[in-house]
Order: structure tokens, then C-alpha cells, then sequence
């Protein structure tokens, strides 16, 4: 890799700040120095690189990994799209991992007490692995609004968490996907930490009719974009490496 | 009109939220069978080399609070100062020792707890060595984007003088928020690392 050089700086206007005081959690959980700016260095130029003994048969299939009578209820749908960086180059053998809550907005987790019920046959966490065209795919249940104690009266959006590891450590995501032409993506405080519509549009799954199982899921595509790499041409400093 | 720059814009970031276990720690909050173990939980193995220490703290937020549903991730380098990445050119790093870990913090406590080597060296872009150093990550519930830090040992003073990263912090007082005080702990070398959201003790966090 002698000829990449740092990762693109991060647009920190387009992802959301640390202080957002209408999520009101982030008001005594974001720094209030500015950062400290840091060319790369090998330490960050560097990640884990997960191969695939680790990953499971159905670690890409909510609707089996945690099945024990039957299937989970809701509507089953397929998420597919390619992880690529900005240069727009798929991003190949890296790890993604994603979790939800079930068909009626509930997550199995032991902190969690919103009344509605736990599916016995849903789990909500699942990962893969890209290929070498940077596609990855899962299958699932489309999961359900949820209430939250922010505002009164404050609900989540339906959406799936992700995260992605990328080829360094500097590319490190933790991100959330919408579904498109839900009405309250646009009532969400955690939505509206991001200042830019175009930023949350690209966070929002669109509808693909096309890749559908006819009689079976529904499917959405959601494409993810980790930071690119500079080329070293007209540099002479060392990069680290 | 002018020609159009063609790259794209990464993903933002949104928080991880209060139920990121789910996802990154399954069999920790007891969602079984799915897989085999959580990924990160155990660092070295019986064949990795070097010296066995414990790193740990807490991570308090503005008013002084642990916070007890973060998710603390480190990458560092093996023993000789080697990442094991598929982008580490000087040399083989130690196969026994995958350099990456992720534990969650307590729920009853808020403290987090690796197991792990002490790094060696590692370069500095102008090939100065920089000092020996964990490379943090933490996501919680209320961060809206990963916040990266790092840990240096306080008993690597010398190097530590030395850093070209340590050196760049432009408030001196900030320093030691990156230093970590060395403790016996069962007779294993023990760090302990408190991170500070916000507030006086703030921990310096980088853009990177």
C-alpha cells in the first residue's frame, strides 16, 4: 500500500456534532475542547481484519439465527448494498455487523422494558462479511418504531444499526439506516443531530422492487461510504509505512 | 460550467445507542446461539509474546458519572511494535496476537477491563518513534460520532518525553489525561485508564 497515502480528514459539518441538546443525552457525553487534528499515523492507518472462520452459516439471517419454534413475525425483507469508500472503490473482505429490534419496535436486550412483546424467534444481531466487490447482504424483519424517553413523547424511526470496520482503524463507523418514505425520520432528534438533509438522505434505504422475492421479502438497498485515501503523488514525506 | 469534484461523502455517524450489545456483544447480554463467542472479548492467547498486563478504568461523562452502557474498542501493535493488518509493511506481526479488542463497560460498576500485551514502538510519520500506545475508541448512547483517544503508560517517561503526539497537545496540563498510572493487580502489572467525556479532567480526543 506504499502508494496511499492518509485518509480523506473527516467533514466533521457533515456528520453530527458531539453537542446536540435536543438529543439530550449527547448534553453531558460530548467534549466540549475542540479535538486534536493528527496527520495519520500508522496506528490509524491500520485495523483489524476479521476472516471468515469466525462468521456462521446464518449469522447473515435474522430470520433463522435465533429461530427456535418457527420464524419471527413481520414483514421479511432483504437489505443488500455495497460498502465503497470515497474514491467510490468497493471496500472488500470487511466486517459488518447490524442490530434491531423486532416487528413491534422491541430489542432483546436486558435493559430494555418497553412493553411491547420480545419475539421468541428473533435475536436482532446478525454480521457478514463483503465480498470482493464490496457487496454484502442480509435477511431480516423489518423492524418497528420505538418510544423513548427524550422528549414526552419522542419516538425512533424504524432503522437498523450498523457498523463497519473498514481497512483501518481511522475508517471506524458506527452508523443508522432509515427506511424510505418513513414520516418519522423527520420527527427524530437522533436524525436531526445531522444538520444536512442530503447526509440524511444518504442514510435512508430505498424501496428495490427489483431485487424483491416474489411471495417471500421485500428488499432494500442501502449503499455505505467509508473515508478514502489520498495517493501519494508529489509527496516525499514518509507515510509511516 | 466548472468540472465536478467526483468523490463521494462518507456515511455520518449516528449514535451507537443504549442497546449496542446487541450487535457488537450478543452472548453478553445473554442472546445465545447465535455465535460461538463475542468477537474481541479474549486478546492473547497462551502463544502470544510479551509482557501480559491489565489495562481498565471508567468513562465518566460532564457530571461526574461512570457511564455504564458504553463499548470500549482498542487497537494497538504487538510486543515489537508490528500491527496485524494487511496494511503493516515493516514486517510480520505476531500471528498469536490479533492486536484488536472490544469490551463493554459494567453494568453495575461502569468499569472496563482488557487483558492484553504491552505494545511496542511504533513510528511516527518522520519515522521517530512514537511512544508506546493503546489507540481507544468509545461509542455509547448520547455520542454521536466515535470518540478516539489514546493511552500511554506512565512508566514510559523517557518515551513518552519524546512523543511527536504527546508533543502536539498544545495545553501541557491536558497531558496526563493520556497517561495511564501503573498498579500491581494479582501480581499482574495493571494500568488504569479513566477517560473524561467533559469537564475539567477532559480527556484529550482526536481527529484522526
Amino acid at each position: 500500500m506504499s502508494d496511499q497515502g492518509s485518509y480523506y480528514q473527516r467533514d466533521r459539518s457533515w456528520h453530527p456534532a458531539a453537542l446536540t441538546p435536543q438529543y439530550k443525552t449527547s448534553v453531558l457525553r460530548s467534549p466540549q475542547y475542540p479535538l486534536l487534528s493528527l496527520d495519520n499515523t500508522i496506528s490509524e492507518m491500520t485495523g483489524p481484519r476479521f476472516g471468515h472462520e469466525k462468521i456462521g452459516p446464518l449469522d447473515n439471517d435474522l430470520i433463522r439465527n435465533f429461530a427456535k419454534t418457527g420464524d419471527p413475525i413481520g414483514q421479511r425483507i432483504i437489505v443488500y448494498g455495497r460498502v465503497l469508500d470515497e474514491n467510490a472503490r468497493p471496500v472488500p473482505g470487511t466486517l459488518v455487523e447490524f442490530w434491531q429490534a423486532n416487528a413491534g419496535g422491541r430489542y432483546r436486550h436486558k435493559k430494555e422494558t418497553y412493553l411491547a412483546a420480545i419475539d421468541p424467534n428473533f435475536g436482532g444481531c446478525g454480521r457478514t462479511i463483503t465480498d470482493e466487490e464490496g457487496r454484502y447482504w442480509f435477511r431480516t424483519i423489518k423492524p418497528g418504531a420505538y418510544p423513548w424517553p427524550n422528549g414526552v413523547n419522542d419516538w425512533r424511526p424504524a432503522h437498523i444499526h450498523f457498523s463497519l470496520f473498514g481497512h483501518a482503524f481511522a475508517q471506524r463507523l458506527i452508523t443508522q439506516m432509515y427506511f424510505e418514505g418513513d414520516p418519522m425520520i423527520w420527527q427524530c432528534p437522533i436524525v436531526s443531530t445531522i444538520s444536512d438533509k442530503a447526509a440524511i438522505d444518504q442514510l435512508t434505504a430505498v424501496l428495490d422492487r427489483n431485487a424483491t422475492l416474489p411471495m417471500d421479502a421485500l428488499a432494500y438497498k442501502f449503499d455505505i461510504v467509508l473515508r478514502g485515501r489520498r495517493s501519494t503523488m508529489f509527496e516525499n514525506r514518509m507515510e509511516g509505512n | 460550467m466548472f468540472q465536478r469534484l467526483t468523490t463521494l461523502k462518507e456515511s455520518p455517524s449516528q449514535t451507537a445507542g443504549p442497546y449496542v450489545h446487541i450487535g457488537a456483544t450478543p452472548n453478553w447480554v445473554e442472546i445465545t446461539g447465535v455465535w460461538k463467542e463475542d468477537l474481541g472479548l479474549v486478546i492473547v492467547g497462551p502463544d502470544t509474546r510479551g509482557e501480559r498486563i491489565v489495562v481498565k478504568g471508567r468513562i465518566f461523562d460532564g457530571s461526574g458519572n461512570p457511564i455504564k452502557d458504553a463499548l470500549v474498542e482498542i487497537w494497538q501493535a504487538d510486543a515489537a511494535g508490528l500491527y496485524n493488518s494487511p496494511e503493516e509493511t515493516r514486517g510480520q506481526a505476531d500471528p498469536n496476537f490479533v492486536g484488536w479488542g472490544r469490551q463493554p463497560t459494567d453494568a453495575a460498576t461502569g468499569e472496563y477491563r482488557f487483558e492484553t500485551i504491552k505494545p511496542g514502538r511504533v513510528p511516527y510519520r518522520d519515522g521517530r518513534p512514537m511512544a508506546p500506545h493503546i489507540t481507544f475508541w468509545i461509542v455509547a448512547r448520547g455520542i454521536n460520532i466515535g470518540l478516539h483517544t489514546r493511552m500511554y503508560f506512565g512508566d514510559e517517561e523517557t518515551a513518552n518525553a519524546e512523543c511527536p503526539i504527546l508533543a502536539r497537545v498544545e495545553h501541557k496540563f491536558r497531558v496526563p489525561t493520556l497517561i495511564a498510572s501503573r498498579s500491581e493487580e494479582n501480581g499482574m502489572p495493571t494500568y488504569t485508564f479513566d477517560i473524561h467525556l467533559q469537564g475539567e479532567k477532559e480527556t484529550v480526543f482526536f481527529d484522526i
